[in-house]
């Protein structure tokens, strides 16, 4: 269910602005309307929808309107037109004690420079939100202090703001936004002020609080690594203020909808971004005890594989069985060697990994294992399998061509049939 | 007649001063009654101890907040000035100081904040306090005198005219100086307007605005010795007599516990600056 839709919004800084937008409708550019009417166009007609627990990332380079946009959410800066509904009540044209209520109860933000308050301490910093909306001391505190140890800090509560890191003045300001239980945080380029070893490290406990939380999180980014890591969808703003594409970090990555969004995503390493679970699928397992050699191999020569997973029961993975095996095993049964139980020819050397895991990720369990890596979940339960030609074949995919080394051989087969002609 | 007779500046002034002056009495005389009150309020305050507690009580200040070496410099100082006679003169003197400071920073501190909410009320305010500024002090005596006769309560008004300015411009400055993401993060929890402002925007820009009440101060104690000239009594009656008396003594010696009060006010209202600073 959507939380957030956006309706045509427009935002035109400059006088007069709703003059412009007529321009924009002509398709005028950016800097022709500049010119023409002394207006700079922020956002140009953006309209989607925000769904309930989902990350979604507002992407795009500086000067796109992305900081704009996540101000018009909850109105820093008013739109110039358009509709904001969240939860079907427009932001746009509340009135001021409603717009504070939002800002008070449903949503929070952090900032790229965190805004901390600098006379205050830590705890102090946290209890601000509830402070505003008028909460008594001792409860206040209570819930600061739970939105504290969220984040890792405690400990720290009496410490000055700025006697602390970017990082941790940041982790501050997300337990000041998560302080009043939002459902909705919205993140301007918060981590993007941090260096590089901190904020993926912040990334990652983004992640695991929204896994626990499942809040509403949009989150605003220039850079598209990022975005990918994080984002359920992905908005991607052109530099006109115009939204050119919404997807799956997925989709974006296969499916650009434009050429600016291709040059955009052309550097980006795919592998991290392509998982364990795109890359392979679905294959068919045996059942053990109740399938028998002949069902493995039946199985085996019906789809051309030379390896079968085993299950028991209720899908939990037993192990592997390769086809000599299998064969040899049926030999002996035939020579009379009695009922053979498959369970002496189960290998149970075979690589896991959970569908979520990164191309990259498997690529050395790839190279030393020879079966195709097996897809559980966290119970054990299988779910399918990636094969190595498939991981080697997404990591081929997204190496860049000039660099692919070429065999000597082929370098003088070349030459070679150059004098043939 | 020669065209300085038809427009004559200084002469429109005096018609102004002239129509307050027999129109609004009413309106100076109510003004002079509150300033009578605070300033007999504040002098007696000060000399109610005898000299050696309220001595002792302001080295102890001056410890507490600027640390031993003020305090020492503070407790000889003021040994010195009971030595030289001039105990009572410069309590009064001190008393004119903050009876001027309170009704200046009451109100340049709203005006400031009000001026930097508003680029109106700036671009209006600003020429005001240049003109108060630049205007030599000596010629907000006339109007003040007109107004409200001889006597301390004229000096005070001429000080505080005279003080305001670092007051308004240093709180509309450090209000103006506030990050705008702190301004913008308050908001966005939710914030009124008089929550931004007392909550994010005050707490802030204090240390800017301390540093405005130093120079209110300090302007405020040069202005009061000049007001003795109309009679407002203190450490400025001093000098006067001391230069109008060619008595080289007695003006060096009243000089000597201006500066030594000065040196005091200073450290002090800069340590109290610097507190604020550190908080941040």
């Amino acid at each position: 269910m959507a939380i957030i839709e956006v309706n045509d919004l427009y935002k035109i800084f400059g006088p007069n602005p709703k003059r412009a937008i007529p321009l924009t409708k002509q398709g005028m550019t950016k800097a022709e309307i500049l010119k023409r009417t002394g207006c700079t166009v922020a956002i140009n007609d953006a309209t989607f929808s925000i769904e309930k627990q989902e990350t979604f990332v507002v992407m795009g380079l500086s000067g796109s309107g992305k900081s704009t946009f996540i101000r018009c959410l909850n109105r820093l800066i008013p739109p110039t037109q358009g509709d904001i509904l969240v939860d079907g009540e427009n932001v746009a044209t509340m009135d001021a004690e409603r717009l504070r209520e939002l800002r008070r109860y449903k949503m929070s933000m952090v900032f790229q420079h965190f805004g901390l308050l600098p006379h205050r301490n830590v705890l102090g910093n946290v209890e601000f939100g509830l402070e505003i909306s008028g909460m008594e001391k001792s409860q206040r505190r209570e819930k600061a202090q739970r939105a504290i140890e969220l984040v890792g800090l405690d400990g720290y509560e009496e410490s000055r703001t700025s006697e602390l890191s970017g990082g941790m003045q940041q982790r501050v300001g997300l337990a000041r936004a998560l302080a009043n239980d939002p459902e909705i945080l919205l993140m301007d380029e918060a981590f993007s002020a941090l260096d590089p070893l901190i904020r993926t490290q912040l990334q990652d406990e983004l992640l695991e609080l929204q896994a626990k939380m499942h809040k509403t999180v949009v989150f605003i980014t220039h850079d598209l690594d990022e975005a990918l890591k994080l984002g359920d969808r992905i908005a991607i703003l052109g530099p006109d203020g115009r939204v050119r594409q919404i997807g799956t970090p997925e989709e974006i990555l296969s499916r650009p909808a434009d050429e600016y969004v291709k040059a955009f995503v052309q550097n980006v390493d795919r592998t991290k971004v392509i998982t364990a679970g795109s890359a392979g699928g679905h294959v068919p397992s045996i059942i053990y005890p109740r399938d028998g050699v002949e069902a493995a191999i039946r199985v085996m020569e019906r789809n051309n594989y030379s390896t079968v997973f085993v299950t028991d029961a209720s899908r939990v993975l037993k192990g592997l069985i390769t086809i000599d095996d299998a064969v040899s095993l049926r030999k002996a049964e035939r020579q009379g060697a009695g009922k053979e139980n498959i369970a002496t020819i189960l290998h149970d050397n075979v690589y896991t990994t959970l569908a979520t895991t990164s191309i990259s990720d498997l690529l050395t369990a790839a190279i030393k294992t020879n079966y195709p890596i097996a897809i559980v979940d966290e119970e054990g339960v299988f779910h399918g399998a990636v094969s190595r030609a498939a991981i080697i074949a997404e990591v081929s995919k997204s190496s860049d061509n000039s660099a692919v080394p070429v065999q000597l051989r082929e370098i003088n087969g070349s030459d070679h049939s150059r004098e043939d002609e | 007649m020669n065209f300085r007779e038809i427009v004559n500046i200084g002469g429109a002034f005096e018609s102004v001063i002239d129509w307050l002056v027999d129109n609004m009495s009413w309106f100076f005389k109510g003004i002079s009654t509150a300033i009578s009150a605070l300033l007999d309020g504040t002098t007696a305050a000060l000399n109610f101890p005898p000299w050696f507690v309220m001595a002792i009580a302001l080295t102890a200040l001056a410890w507490w907040v600027a640390g031993r070496g003020v305090a020492i410099f503070t407790a000889l100082g003021f040994f010195i000035i009971w030595y030289m006679g001039l105990w009572t003169l410069t309590m009064s003197t001190l008393g004119l100081v903050i009876a001027s400071v309170i009704i200046a920073l009451l109100i340049g501190i709203p005006v400031g904040i009000w001026a930097s909410k508003k680029n109106v009320v700036w671009n209006v305010v600003r020429p005001v306090l240049d003109f108060m500024q630049t205007l030599p002090a000596f010629v907000y005596l006339i109007p003040a005198v007109l107004f409200f006769r001889l006597g301390p309560v004229p000096g005070v008004v001429a000080t505080l005219i005279f003080s305001l300015p670092p007051a308004v411009r240093l709180t509309n400055l450090g209000i103006r100086q506030v990050p705008k993401e702190i301004k913008e993060a308050a908001r966005s929890f939710g914030s009124t307007s008089r929550q931004i402002l007392f909550k994010a925007e005050l707490p802030v820009a204090l240390a800017t605005i301390m540093a405005g009440v130093n120079q209110t101060i300090m302007l405020a104690l040069s202005m009061v010795v000049i007001a003795g000239m109309i009679g407002a009594g203190g450490l400025g009656n001093e000098v006067l007599r001391g230069i109008t008396q060619l008595r080289i003594d007695l003006g060096f010696e009243g000089g000597i516990a201006i500066v030594i009060l000065a040196i005091f006010l200073d450290r002090v209202t800069q340590a109290l600056g610097n507190i604020a600073q550190k908080k941040r």
